[in-house]
């Protein structure tokens, strides 16, 4: 019984490749399956995409070898400063402010456009010699055997491993076709997505406005340019959306104000309606979801990418340390340990973020106090403080190696 | 398997293999405490014949006898790894049990209904021989002990495992595990035959073989897992000795 691979991996975006490349390194076979042709991922020309990655999401990358392709089109993420805000206000009274140099590690994180980051992993999957990549085809069937998977993809073609994950996003047809069910609901709201060029510096200064409707980011990017990340009710959102550029310009500007001077769009303009779609396990039988296929989550606290890479070094780790001990690593027992690692700290995230949201985004007067003073107070304390900027750079928990810079 | 064999029979030894292999069935405390005991196995084996476990295959070359291997539970992983593995067990449907699942898993184990006696009137020697959870099942530990000695290869290596004789022993192996927990049938085990480790050590050394290390398999309730440690070998516990060249 010759298998095709040791790992099958559904998924191309960001987490699919990543963990591809964490278990190409510690000696796995893996095969991914892209459901986009390989042109379609890593454009030329800039999307208005971007990631805030966590410090220790950068670790990662430079673990598996990825940063040395991006890092030179990144920019370091020096300070967050956190208000409360009202739209043509500006930021509130109290800001929360997080500098890096309190704490030892260097930047919180940093600001990688989309583009960058899949054209990097891409290119270092396939440079990988363990590592196939099978672009522009679907898995249309999963079966599940008792040693091993098959998959049959849209072309007709079929692929054997020990294992399947799925990092196939918020809608994973790989969750689906294990019956796994999904938690979740609607926010109500919609985030707008752009990236704009600006007159003047950011100085590698990120923002959060915490608007009524919801909250507003403003992420640095390489240059005078910043990517914005900007949340409102479904029924606004929709109607900025369907605004010319310069319309919808002149709905964003009195939103943060002039700080940044003259500002003008660079790139598309992208909508997300908000949904929590928490999968009811993250692991079956020779089975395991990563990411958003796991946990799709409120991207208020820009924690969607770094949570899904937190899961990939975690898997990573848990199947080599398997296979390094002769153990058959597709078994529920082994993925067992991979889910007691994730479900808690994801179940945290969660909550936190709920309650983050429910906290910021309305304008009750005595929340809004509340919400001041409680700024305020965080602020004035710099040990909460240095919590709250490890907390923010990914570097509290129980991490696994490749989230420290080590090897497996 | 052989192609002689009754299907009727066949499907028995499926049953009893997804038995055997099922992690929240019979065999749980096993399944439970197999990581570190391959942790331990494998790093003992490594250090004794300089592989690198994050090697491909790092046990390949390696003749190993897995006495009392049951379900194959440690003889899957060892040929895994690339060791030329012969499980062996008293109990004729262990060996039929394990040979079915082996098959599913596409692994090569040379699977014998025999004893470690019969094994070295056969003339057999190993690298490695592995005796986890018998040596307090057998009728004379010396004399077994004696023909694991001979079974062990100068040079090679030999694992033992098993249960210490002391209160707490008898509170968790036998009032906890067997008649509290039910993890096991009720007379699994009888405490007068479980054995220190300095016995245990003193009986390996009268067989010829030089102890070189002794470690606890210790169960935290309060995580749900198993650890390994250097000092508490009050119930679980395993020994490491080597026999000398010439």
């Amino acid at each position: 019984m010759k298998l095709d691979s040791d790992i099958l991996i559904v998924g191309g975006g960001l987490n699919g490749p990543a963990l591809a490349l964490a278990l190409g390194d510690t000696g796995f076979n893996v095969t991914v399956v892209d459901a986009l042709p390989r042109g379609a991922r890593g454009e030329e020309a800039f999307d208005g995409r971007g990631y805030a990655l966590a410090l220790a999401s950068q670790r990662l990358l430079k673990a598996i070898g990825v940063w040395s392709r991006v890092g030179a089109d990144a920019q370091p993420l020096l300070d967050i400063r956190i208000s409360d805000g009202r739209a043509g206000e500006g930021p509130g009274p109290f800001v929360l402010e997080f500098d890096h140099a309190e704490i030892d590690e260097g930047p919180m994180g940093y600001m990688v456009e989309d583009r960058f980051l899949s054209r990097a992993l891409l290119e270092a999957v396939e440079a990988h010699p363990k590592v196939t990549l099978i672009d522009g085809d679907t898995v249309v069937a999963q079966d599940i055997g008792p040693a091993s998977v098959t998959l049959v993809l849209g072309s007709g073609r079929t692929l054997t491993g020990r294992m399947v994950v799925g990092c196939d996003g918020r809608r994973s047809g790989t969750c689906e076709r294990a019956g796994i069910g999904r938690t979740g609901h609607d926010y109500g709201q919609t985030s707008l997505v752009c990236a704009i060029d600006h007159e003047l510096p950011h100085g590698g200064v990120a923002h959060q406005f915490f608007m009524p409707p919801g909250p507003l980011a403003i992420l640095p990017l390489p240059g005078n340019q910043s990517s914005i990340v900007w949340t409102e009710s479904h029924t606004e959102a929709a109607h900025i959306h369907a605004l010319d550029d310069e319309g919808y310009l002149a709905e964003l500007r009195p939103r943060f104000g002039s700080f940044l001077g003259e500002i003008s769009l660079a790139g598309k303009r992208f909508t997300y309606p908000l949904n929590l779609t928490v999968a009811n396990e993250f692991i079956a039988d020779r089975l395991a979801l990563v990411g958003d296929a796991a946990h799709g989550m409120h991207p208020i606290a820009g924690q969607g990418l770094n949570a899904g890479l937190k899961d990939v070094g975690a898997l990573a780790e848990v199947l080599t340390e398997a296979k390094r001990r002769g153990e058959d690593y597709g078994r529920i027992d082994v993925l067992e340990r991979y889910q007691q690692w994730r479900r808690f700290d994801v179940a945290q995230m969660v909550a936190a973020t709920e309650a983050a949201n429910r906290l910021f985004s309305n304008d009750n007067p005595l929340l809004r106090t509340a919400r001041d003073i409680g700024l305020g107070l965080v602020n004035s304390v710099p040990g909460l403080r240095r919590g709250f900027i490890r907390e923010a750079a990914g570097l509290t928990g129980d991490l696994p190696r490749l989230l420290q810079g080590r090897q497996i | 398997m052989q192609t002689t064999v009754d299907p009727a029979e066949v499907a028995k030894f499926e049953a009893m293999a997804a038995e055997w292999w099922d992690p929240t069935g019979k065999f749980k405390p096993l399944h439970m405490m197999n990581p570190v005991r391959l942790d331990y196995i494998t790093a003992q084996i490594a250090a004794e014949f300089a592989r690198v476990l994050s090697d491909d295959q790092p046990f390949g070359g390696l003749r190993l006898l897995d006495i009392g291997c049951g379900g194959g539970l440690l003889s899957e992983p060892m040929a895994r790894l690339g060791a030329d593995v012969i499980g062996a067990d008293a109990a004729e449907g262990n060996i039929k049990t394990a040979s079915v699942h082996a098959d599913q898993m596409g692994l090569e184990i040379d699977y014998r209904c025999t004893m470690a006696e019969a094994l070295v009137a056969e003339g057999e020697q190993f690298d490695v021989v592995l005796a986890m959870e018998i040596v307090e099942h057998v009728a004379d530990p010396q004399a077994f002990l004696s023909a694991c000695q001979q079974l062990v290869k100068p040079g090679g290596l030999f694992l033992c495992s098993t249960i210490n004789r002391n209160p707490k022993s008898f509170a968790v192996a036998i009032v906890g595990a067997e008649h509290i927990m039910r993890w096991l049938p009720k007379g699994t085990h009888e405490w007068s035959k479980f054995i220190t480790p300095d016995e245990l050590q003193t009986m390996i050394g009268m067989a010829g073989l030089e102890n070189v290390d002794r470690k606890g398999f210790v169960f935290n309730p309060l995580t749900w897992s198993w650890s390994i440690s250097d000092r508490d070998l009050s119930v679980n516990y395993v020994t490491a000795a080597v026999k000398p060249r010439g």
